[in-house]
């Protein structure tokens, strides 16, 4: 049960980062930050399709992470679901169409790593 | 340059402190691995599942506005740093028993986030910056 909830919750991290990138891409730079501004974000990225997609995805992963946590420690539950890092670096050159240099595979492929040594039991 | 930063230093300690607080609050509440909706929205009843739930929507604010200033591939590795602090959280506060291999763990994604905060953070062509 534990590696199946990790499953949902890295495939719902996965959709939603890569939907919530396009989303605010298109969006444009957020710039102002006060509470007036924010309130006019939320109503703006509530009729953005790609964002709202992204945080349904997010919600899914929410929910599956929320029992993980009742069944799994915290410094288990977190590093084993972002087991997703090296192929949402690859989608985000793929579809995104990002200019991933080496510096970025390298501090992916260091995070990656990192994050695989703290899931270890 | 300088708002990725402070936006990926806000998103950091808004998930670290959300998932600290849901932490605490889903060891209080017991087990719960159910298909019921019920069973989820009586959880956020728990105070810390509330407050947690509203640190990480500041998260969810944080995050979304970094990702219109910077690539995916920048925000992911620089926003690590919050798998790596609950290591550190869980064992001062919680007393979980972290491992020698956990610290090691930590070590290579501060070495990942070091690296990458060295590359710019949008390789793209803004979009017309928003107002909001």
């Amino acid at each position: 049960m534990k590696w199946l909830l990790v499953a949902i919750i890295v495939s719902g991290n996965t959709t939603s980062d890569l939907l919530n990138a396009l989303g605010m891409r298109r969006h444009g730079e957020v710039r102002e930050f006060h509470p007036s501004a924010i309130g006019r974000l939320i109503t703006a990225l509530a009729k953005n399709r790609y964002v709202a997609g992204g945080i349904i995805a997010m919600a899914i992963s929410f929910f599956a992470l929320l029992s993980l946590l009742s069944i799994a420690d915290l410094s288990f539950a977190i590093p084993a679901t972002s087991a997703s890092y090296m192929i949402e670096t690859v989608l985000a050159k793929v579809i995104l169409k990002e200019d991933v240099r080496w510096q970025r595979w390298l501090g992916a492929c260091l995070v990656a790593a990192g994050v695989g040594l703290l899931a270890i039991e | 340059m300088k708002t990725p930063r402070l936006l990926a230093i806000a998103a950091v300690l808004f998930n670290v402190a959300g998932n600290y607080c849901l932490s605490v609050g889903m060891k209080e509440s017991g087990k719960l691995v159910s298909v019921a909706p019920l069973d989820y929205l009586r959880v956020l009843l728990n105070p810390w599942i509330a407050f947690g739930v509203a640190l990480l929507f500041g998260w969810l604010i944080a995050q979304l506005s970094l990702l219109s200033w910077a690539d995916l591939t920048w925000v992911l590795p620089i926003t690590a740093l919050g798998y790596a602090l609950p290591a550190v959280l869980g064992a001062l506060f919680l007393h979980e028993r972290v491992q020698a291999t956990r610290w090691a763990g930590v070590a290579l994604i501060v070495s990942g986030v070091a690296v990458v905060s060295r590359t710019i953070p949008r390789t793209h062509r803004a979009r017309g910056g928003s107002t909001h």
